[in-house]
C-alpha cells in the first residue's frame, strides 16, 4: 500500500467508452475515481486518429448505433462536446451491375422482389417487438441462477413475464427462432439474394459465426435489442473518437481525473482484498474499488494474477474464445470513387459487400482454416462525405470492417498483409471501378493489430465472442458474471461483461451502479 | 508393463514391477484394480496380513500410487495455490499430508507431498489429477509430469520395520523422524540399489516407504524378504490395509469422500472442514482454491463432519444410516467405514454425521444390517463419537524406534 498518497475510492483500468463511462457514473455519485489509460489516447477501441498525413479515421468501430440515448442525455454528452454529423444511414446491399438494394429501419428498396418489399415492414415489426422484450435485459446486471437473493429472482421473473406479455403468437415464435440460425430464417421469409446476404450480415458482424451457424437469430435479436433504438446508425462528428472525448469530458467535469499513458502493470491486492494498482513506471495508487474496462482476459491472468484466483474460475477465464475475426482497412483517397447506381448521397450510409447468404457462408467456411475467402465480406463507410474535415480539402476516408479475417493465418499475415488490402480494393472496384486509382495510402488493422493498438487479448472487439455460452447471465464466465470479480473489490465494466461489445457504453453504467451498490 | 506379445486392449491392467513376486505369493489369487494397475486383494488370510502391521512388518506394493514431478521457478507457489497446507514450512527432506479443493472447498483428492529440494516436489496421489494440475498451473512456471511407472514403491510397515532396514544396513534410518524422507542405498548381491525412504504410510503405525527404480524392485522385495524373516515380515493385500487404516482413523476416497472432480449429483461433495481436516487449512497464507469458500464455512460453522463411532457389539456398521435416537425417526447422518478392530477390540465406524453430533461423547444411533446365513436381520445398535484416530501406538511417532 502506498503511503502518504492519496486513496482514490476507484480506479477505473482503461480508458475506453465503457471505462469513461463507468467513471462518469461514478464520479457524479461523488465518487473520487481516476481513469488511467495505457496509450497516449483515450478511446480505446472507439477513437480516431490519423493513419495518413491529414487523414483521420475512426480506427476501430466506425458507426454509433448501440449506445442508448438515455445514457447519452443522462451524461449529457451534447453539452460536452458531441454533435452527430449524420443521423439515421441507410444501408446499402451493393449488387453487380450497379443493382442495389438500400434498407432503413422502416423500408426498403431496390433490386428486390415486390414480394420481398412487401415483407420486409412485418419483418422489422416482429424483431422490434421481439428484440424490446430482451431490450430491458440489457440495462441490468444479470441475474444469478439457484440463489435466495430477491434480486435474482425478481429479474428472472421479470424476463418471463416479458417473454408471456408477447402473446402467444410473438412468444411462439421467439422460442422458435431463438436458438435457429439466420440462414433458415431468412430462407422462410425472403426471396431476393442481396437482401438476405445484407441481413444475414448484420447477425454475424465482429463474431465468429457464419449465417449457418447456431444462435444467429439470438445475434440479430441482440445487437437490435440495443437501446439505441433499432439500426439507428449515426456518425459522431470526429468520428468515435469524439464520442469518447465527450465521455471524458462528462466523467471530468463530474470530478473524475484521467490519466494517459499511465498504462496499469498489476492490480494489488492485500488480505484477499483488492487495494490499489501498480503502474508500468512502478508507481503504486491506492483505491477502495478497482474497475477494468480491459478484457477478462488481460483483467484476471494478466493484471490480477492466477495465484489470487480459484483454479477452476482461472480455467474459465483462459477458456474464454477471445479470437477476433473482423479486421478494418483505411483507404486514403484523392478524390471521391464513383459508385456504379449510386449518387454520393446514398454513399453516406453503409455500404455491405455481402451479396447473398451462400457468399457470407462461403467466406466463414475459409475462417475455420485459418484461411481468408478471395470474396471477402465487407462493410463499407466514406465518413468525409459527412464530416469533410477527416481528410484534407477535397480528399476522403474509406474505413472497411472486412469481416471473417482470422487470428492466425495458416500462411503467416506477414506476407499476407499487402495482398490482404489489395484483395479489398479489388473486391470493391468491382462496384467502384476507379477506386484502384483513389487510394493514395492503405492501413491495414488485422486482428492481432487490433489486439496490439487496443490491448485486447485476442483482438475480438466484442473482448470475448457474444455467443449463447458467454452470453448474458454467465458472460464472461460464471463467478464473474454480474461485474464482480471473485476478488473483494475488483470490478469488471468491458466490453467481455453483460451486455458485451460494440459502443454501447451499458456494461459501463450497468458496472458503475453495481460498484456503487456492493461498495458504497 | 505391456510385454510386446501382447497389445494393451487385451491386458487393460498394468503389472507392477512386484507383481511376479506377489503372484509367487499369493495364496487365493485375489488381485483387484487400483488405478489401472491389478493388485493384491488379500494373499492368504486377511487377519494374519493384519496381525503382521501391528505385531511384525508388513510389506504392500504401493506403485500404483499416482505421483507426479512438480518442479519449476513457480513450483512452491504453485503448490501453496493448489493445496490447503503451507507448502513454505515444508522443507526439503520432508514431507506433507495435504488436500486440495475444487472452487467451492470441496476436496478433490488427498496425498502426500514430498519436497526434495528447493522448487522440486512430488505429489502422491490417490487418483490421476492432471488435468486439475494442468488447469492449476495456468499463470505458473511449473512443470507437471507424471512419474508413477519411473518409479516403483514399497511400505513396509509394523513395529519391526525400523530394525529390519538396520539389518539390510541402511545407516541412519532410526534417526529418520516422522514425515521425513532420506537418501539410502541398499547394498545387493550384485549392485547398490539407490532407495528414498520416507517415513510415512497409511497405517498409523511405525513404518516407512521405500521408493526404488522399477529395475531394482525384485532384487528389493528379495532382499527385504530375505532379511525379514527373522522379524516377521508378510506382504499384505488391500483389505488388511483397510482395517489399519480404519483403526488410524485415514481417509479413503471414494470410501469416506467421494472427489469433487467425479461427482455428479450436489450435496454429496465434502469440504475438509466437514472431514475433520480442518488442521490442514491454513488461511493466513494467501490465497489458495476454494479458500474463500471455505473462510466462509468456517465463520458459519460447517453443517456436518466426519466422526469417529465406538459402535456396541462386534458386527460392523457397514453403509449404516445413523439416527438421533433409537425409534429411528430422524435420520442424522451414515456410516462411510466400518471394520471390527482386533487389536482394539472395538467396533468402530467413520461416520458423516450432522453438526450437532460431533462433540466427543454424542450418542448416535446405527441401523445395522446383517446377512445370517442368507437371512436378513436389523439391529438399531448404540454408537458413541469417539476421538480419532482409534488407535496411536507411541512407537508410530518415536525416534529412534525401540527395536523390536
Amino acid at each position: 500500500m502506498v503511503q502518504g498518497s492519496r486513496q482514490y475510492d476507484a480506479i477505473v483500468v482503461g480508458g475506453g467508452h465503457n471505462g469513461l463511462v463507468c467513471a462518469a457514473y461514478l464520479a457524479r455519485a461523488g465518487r473520487a475515481v481516476l481513469v488511467l489509460e495505457a496509450s497516449e489516447r483515450l478511446g480505446g477501441a472507439a477513437t480516431t486518429r490519423e493513419f495518413a498525413p491529414g487523414f483521420q479515421v475512426s480506427a476501430c468501430a466506425h458507426l454509433l448505433h448501440l449506445m442508448p440515448p438515455a445514457l447519452m442525455r443522462e451524461l449529457d454528452l451534447a453539452a460536452n462536446g458531441l454533435k452527430l454529423a449524420a443521423e439515421r444511414l441507410p444501408t446499402v446491399a451493393l449488387g453487380s451491375e450497379g443493382q442495389h438494394v438500400t434498407y432503413s429501419s422502416s423500408e426498403v428498396s431496390g433490386a428486390l422482389t415486390a414480394a420481398d418489399v412487401s415483407r420486409y415492414p412485418a419483418w422489422r415489426a416482429l424483431l422490434e417487438r421481439l428484440a424490446k422484450t430482451l431490450h430491458p435485459l440489457l440495462s441490468a446486471a444479470p441475474p444469478r441462477l439457484g440463489t435466495e437473493a430477491w434480486r435474482d429472482r425478481a429479474a428472472l421473473l421479470g424476463l418471463g413475464w416479458r417473454i408471456r406479455r408477447l402473446g402467444r403468437r410473438d412468444m411462439r415464435e421467439l422460442l422458435r427462432i431463438g436458438g435457429m440460425c439466420v440462414h433458415d430464417l431468412l430462407e422462410e421469409r425472403f426471396e431476393s439474394p442481396l437482401l438476405k446476404g445484407a441481413l444475414a450480415f448484420d447477425a454475424v458482424l465482429g463474431s465468429n459465426l457464419g449465417p449457418r451457424s447456431p444462435g444467429t437469430v439470438l445475434s440479430l435479436l441482440y445487437r437490435l435489442a440495443a437501446p439505441g433504438g433499432p439500426e439507428i446508425l449515426t456518425q459522431p462528428q470526429g468520428g468515435l473518437g469524439a464520442l469518447t472525448q465527450a465521455l471524458a469530458e462528462a466523467a471530468r467535469r463530474a470530478g473524475a481525473e484521467i490519466r494517459t499513458h499511465a498504462p496499469v502493470a498489476r492490480i494489488l491486492v492485500r488480505d484477499d482484498r483488492v487495494c490499489g494498482v501498480t503502474l508500468g513506471s512502478g508507481e503504486e495508487l491506492a483505491a477502495r474499488v478497482v474497475v477494468s474496462s480491459a478484457d477478462p482476459k488481460t483483467t484476471f491472468l494478466g493484471l490480477l494474477g492466477s495465484e489470487h484466483l480459484d483454479a477452476g474460475f482461472v480455467r474459465r477465464v483462459s477458456q474464454l474464445r477471445t479470437r477476433g475475426l473482423a479486421a478494418k482497412v483505411h483507404l486514403a483517397l484523392d478524390r471521391l470513387p464513383h459508385f456504379r447506381g449510386l449518387d454520393p448521397q446514398s454513399l453516406r450510409g453503409r455500404l455491405l459487400v455481402a451479396p447473398s447468404l451462400g457468399y457470407v457462408e462461403g467466406a466463414f467456411n475459409y475462417s475455420k482454416y485459418e484461411e481468408y475467402s478471395s470474396a471477402p465480406v465487407l462493410e463499407v463507410t466514406i465518413p468525409t462525405l459527412a464530416d469533410p474535415a477527416l481528410a484534407p480539402p477535397g480528399k476522403h476516408v474509406m474505413s472497411v470492417i472486412a469481416q471473417y479475417v482470422p487470428y492466425k493465418l495458416a500462411t503467416g499475415w506477414q506476407e499476407q498483409r499487402q495482398q490482404f488490402k489489395e484483395l479489398v480494393i479489388r473486391t470493391l472496384a468491382a462496384f467502384a471501378p476507379d477506386l484502384p486509382d483513389c487510394v493514395r495510402s492503405s492501413e491495414l488493422l488485422a486482428p492481432q493489430d487490433i489486439e496490439r493498438e487496443f490491448r485486447i487479448a485476442g483482438g475480438h472487439w466484442h473482448h470475448a465472442e457474444l455467443a449463447f455460452d458467454q452470453f448474458f447471465m454467465v458472460r464472461p464466465v460464471p463467478g464473474a458474471a454480474q461485474y464482480q470479480a471473485p476478488v473483494a473489490g475488483l470490478f469488471l465494466c468491458g466490453a467481455g461483461c453483460h451486455p458485451g461489445g460494440g459502443v454501447m457504453g451499458l456494461a459501463g453504467r450497468n458496472a458503475a451502479r453495481h460498484v456503487m451498490r456492493e461498495a458504497a | 508393463m505391456l510385454t510386446e506379445s501382447e497389445p494393451h486392449y487385451r491386458q487393460p491392467l498394468l503389472k507392477t514391477p512386484f507383481h511376479e513376486r506377489q503372484r509367487a505369493l499369493s495364496q487365493l489369487d485375489s488381485f483387484v484394480p487400483w488405478s489401472g494397475y491389478t493388485t493384491v486383494d488379500v494373499f492368504s488370510s486377511v487377519d494374519q496380513e493384519y496381525f503382521a502391521v501391528r505385531n511384525q512388518s508388513s510389506l504392500y506394493d504401493l506403485t500404483p500410487m499416482v505421483k507426479y514431478r512438480i518442479g519449476g521457478r513457480d513450483a512452491l507457489r504453485f503448490l501453496n495455490r493448489l493445496t490447503t497446507r503451507n507448502v513454505a514450512k515444508l522443507a526439503p527432506g520432508k514431507v506433507q499430508y495435504t488436500v486440495w479443493c475444487d472452487d467451492h472447498g470441496q476436496l478433490i483428492d488427498d496425498g502426500t507431498l514430498f519436497c526434495l529440494a528447493p522448487n522440486e516436489y512430488r505429489l502422491c496421489t490417490a487418483e490421476r489429477q492432471l488435468d486439475w494440475l494442468a488447469a492449476s498451473a495456468i499463470g505458473f512456471e511449473v512443470e507437471i509430469a507424471e512419474v508413477t511407472e519411473e518409479i516403483a514403491a514399497l511400505a513396509l510397515q509394523g513395529p519391526t520395520s525400523c530394525a529390519l532396514l538396520k539389518d539390510l544396513g541402511l545407516a541412519g534410518i532410526e534417526r529418520l523422524k516422522p514425515f521425513e524422507l532420506g537418501h539410502f542405498e541398499l547394498a545387493l548381491a550384485a549392485q547398490r540399489a539407490p532407495l528414498m525412504i520416507s517415513r510415512t504410510g497409511f497405517t498409523g503405525d511405525l513404518g516407512y516407504e521405500l521408493w526404488m527404480k522399477p529395475a531394482d524392485a525384485e532384487n528389493v522385495w528379495d532382499a527385504l524378504i530375505q532379511a525379514g524373516r527373522i522379524r516377521g515380515v508378510r506382504p499384505i493385500g488391500s483389505r488388511a490395509l483397510n482395517i489399519v487404516r480404519i483403526e488410524a482413523g485415514f481417509l479413503l476416497p471414494n470410501m469416506d469422500f467421494v472427489s469433487a472432480s467425479h461427482a455428479q449429483r450436489s450435496g454429496t461433495t465434502r469440504s475438509p472442514l466437514e472431514l475433520g481436516l480442518a488442521w490442514l487449512v491454513d488461511f493466513g497464507k494467501g490465497h489458495f482454491t476454494g479458500r474463500r469458500t471455505l473462510l466462509a464455512e468456517q465463520q458459519r460453522g460447517p453443517l456436518r463432519g466426519l466422526v469417529g463411532l465406538d459402535v456396541e457389539g462386534n458386527k460392523p456398521a457397514l453403509n449404516a444410516l445413523l439416527y438421533a435416537a433409537r425409534d429411528g425417526n430422524r435420520e442424522i447422518g451414515s456410516v462411510t467405514s466400518a471394520v471390527w478392530s482386533p487389536t482394539c477390540k472395538r467396533n468402530l465406524a467413520l461416520a458423516i454425521v450432522d453438526a450437532a453430533h460431533l462433540a466427543p461423547g454424542s450418542e448416535v444411533w446405527a441401523d445395522i444390517y446383517l446377512n445370517r446365513e442368507l437371512v436378513w436381520e436389523r439391529r438399531m445398535v448404540r454408537a458413541r463419537v469417539v476421538e480419532r484416530p482409534f488407535y496411536a501406538p507411541a512407537r508410530r511417532r518415536a525416534t529412534p524406534p525401540a527395536d523390536f
